[in-house]
């Protein structure tokens, strides 16, 4: 009796500790995704109700050709970001690894402090280096296309931009996880391969990069998911112009809701994105987790 | 593998001449390129210690001058002390909360088996994956039909859910011997006893780190109190600075103090407490743990 007795009062207070995060958790999450997946078949405004109207929304997706034009700029995006970054990444990563000490501790905060800036900070800061007359990073773009240029207002310049933007931003975030993943590598693994003769370019390919790939595979999900969700730096630095050529899927929703109006319509391109990362997530899941069982 | 393992006195080959110049090579590089990535906020800085004239065309790498009228005029002419307020505050209170409650339910799911507990750590996991950004349609619904748009609750609240402290949480609760544990049960103390007076105290780096890394996130968020505050009085640093664009127009040596301004708490809180941040942030990936 005493050991029922006992097992209940426990599970009373298991369950006056997880209480908190189930109230909040419920109350600002499931509940909003819960209404976001009812309000995307209906023609709701923002504020208000509005009439089921099936799969009018999705279907009209299909046809809306800005929805189209958001849904190649993001994969443009990805492409601009995802792996470049992780290559610079682990380059720099490589390199600071060979320093040590004090020396590798101050070049690493060098390499991440963007990270901890605020977006809007490192938006101001990039229009200002790239300002058209003043911009001190205008003769290096002289360099390459013969005149200065506004990069945030030219459809061709301003994704690649943005992609520099960002990579300076969050870059650090993956060299960090590059330098752990190299602190994992057994430093007799090296010292051996010397002894051997090995050259560098070996020690990296036959060691360093076999034994990193769990690393860089969860830097490039990590980043593939992260990028795909880009919203504030387009929203600052470019607005989604010039003529769309930078409008990208939350950006899409942004306007929908908070500008049209359209909070049924807003839904249903959220709960596209939703699932969209959600897949990925889950895929990348399922890959790291048949990687780690075998 | 077994070969080396059997002979771990192996003696460090002293290195070859090419080899050491190759190292140098590669340091060289390597710090330059620290100092072409630190470039633009070292341009900032010395941006905003200019005055408004002596900034546009001025191609000097050098700081010439030391004038802080910049950063003056930025505190006097816009509202960052308020925004300054705001920050602090809702960051604050979104760190001690998230820890608060995400300690709660790790120590439950960690250390108490009770029905549902293994259900709830699954919705744990499952939230990890689900795009908080995608919610806000109906996030800001929400706020406006519970009057908290333009409000410090209003910012706050959608930002407490932060599964992944409770990943982190449960993970060094798991690996307490159990010992700790049994001890305090045999002097008659309760769960939140042996919580607060045992896990907590043993697990104190990783609460400050995650404190840490929880801080930096909600002090630098902008989509959300971008969406939740139209009132320029109730603004974070993030979301108002955008605003002092609007009125400088393109006064860069304002707007480059303004960003210092800005950036200054985060940088700070960075480097005096660099060994945890970055702590954190390899634990929270799972690269070490």
């Amino acid at each position: 009796m005493a050991m029922i007795e006992n097992r209940r009062k426990k599970s009373l207070v298991a369950l006056a500790m997880v209480t908190p995060f189930i109230v909040t958790f419920t109350i600002f999450f499931l509940y909003p995704m819960l209404k976001m997946i009812q309000l995307s078949f209906t023609d709701a405004p923002l504020i208000g109700s509005g009439q089921w109207i099936g799969f009018d929304n999705y279907t009209k997706l299909l046809s809306d050709r800005l929805f189209t034009i958001s849904l190649k700029n993001n994969a443009y995006f990805v492409a601009l970001t995802v792996i470049p970054t992780t290559a610079i990444a682990l380059l720099i990563a490589l390199g600071i690894s060979r320093l040590s000490g004090a020396r590798q501790t101050l070049v690493m905060a060098l390499f991440f402090m963007p990270y901890v800036l605020p977006v809007s900070v490192v938006t101001e800061i990039w229009a200002w280096m790239l300002d058209l007359q003043f911009g001190i990073l205008q003769p290096l773009i002289a360099l390459i296309s013969g005149k200065p240029v506004a990069v945030f207002k030219n459809p061709y310049w301003v994704m690649p931009s943005v992609a520099v933007v960002t990579i300076w931003w969050t870059n650090g975030f993956n060299v960090l996880l590059f330098l752990a993943g190299l602190r994992n590598v057994p430093a007799e693994l090296y010292e051996a391969a010397s002894l051997d003769g090995a050259t560098t370019w070996q020690k990296f390919s036959r060691i360093t990069w076999p034994l990193l790939w769990p690393v860089t595979a969860l830097v490039l999900t990590l980043q593939l998911i992260l990028q795909l969700k880009i919203f504030d730096q387009i929203y600052l630095l470019s607005g989604g112009g010039p003529f769309n050529s930078s409008y990208v899927l939350l950006l899409k929703v942004y306007r929908e809701a908070f500008q049209s109006n359209n909070g049924g319509y807003a839904s249903a391109v959220a709960t596209v994105v939703f699932l969209l990362i959600v897949i990925i997530s889950v895929l990348q899941f399922q890959l790291l987790r048949i990687r780690r069982n075998r | 593998m077994s070969q080396i393992q059997s002979q771990p006195q192996l003696r460090r080959p002293a290195k070859s001449l090419p080899r050491r110049i190759e190292n140098a090579v590669l340091s060289v590089l390597t710090l330059a390129a620290a100092l072409v990535w630190i470039f633009p906020l070292y341009w900032t800085l010395v941006t905003s210690i200019r005055s408004d004239e002596n900034v546009a065309g001025n191609t000097s790498l050098l700081p010439d001058e030391f004038r802080l009228q910049a950063y003056v005029d930025a505190i006097l002419n816009t509202r960052l002390l308020t925004w300054y307020f705001n920050s602090v505050g809702t960051a604050v209170i979104v760190t001690v909360l998230v820890l608060f409650i995400s300690v709660l339910c790790a120590y439950a799911l960690s250390q108490i088996r009770f029905p549902g507990g293994g259900l709830l750590y699954g919705v744990v996991l499952a939230s990890f994956m689900v795009p908080a950004q995608t919610l806000v349609v109906t996030q800001f619904i929400l706020m406006k039909d519970l009057n908290l748009i333009n409000t410090w609750a209003g910012i706050i609240l959608p930002q407490l859910i932060a599964p992944v402290v409770i990943i982190v949480y449960k993970q060094f609760f798991d690996s307490v011997p159990k010992e700790m544990r049994e001890a305090v049960v045999l002097d008659g103390g309760g769960e939140f006893t042996i919580l607060f007076r045992v896990f907590l105290p043993l697990n104190w780096g990783i609460t400050t780190a995650l404190a840490i890394v929880t801080f930096i996130g909600v002090w630098n968020a902008f989509f959300w109190p971008f969406l939740v505050v139209t009132s320029e009085n109730m603004m974070t640093i993030p979301v108002g600075i955008t605003q002092v664009n609007d009125a400088f127009g393109v006064a860069y040596a304002r707007l480059m103090a303004v960003a210092m301004l800005a950036a200054l708490p985060v940088i700070i809180a960075y480097i005096i407490f660099q060994r945890r941040v970055t702590e954190a942030i390899m634990i929270s990936s799972g690269v070490k743990g």
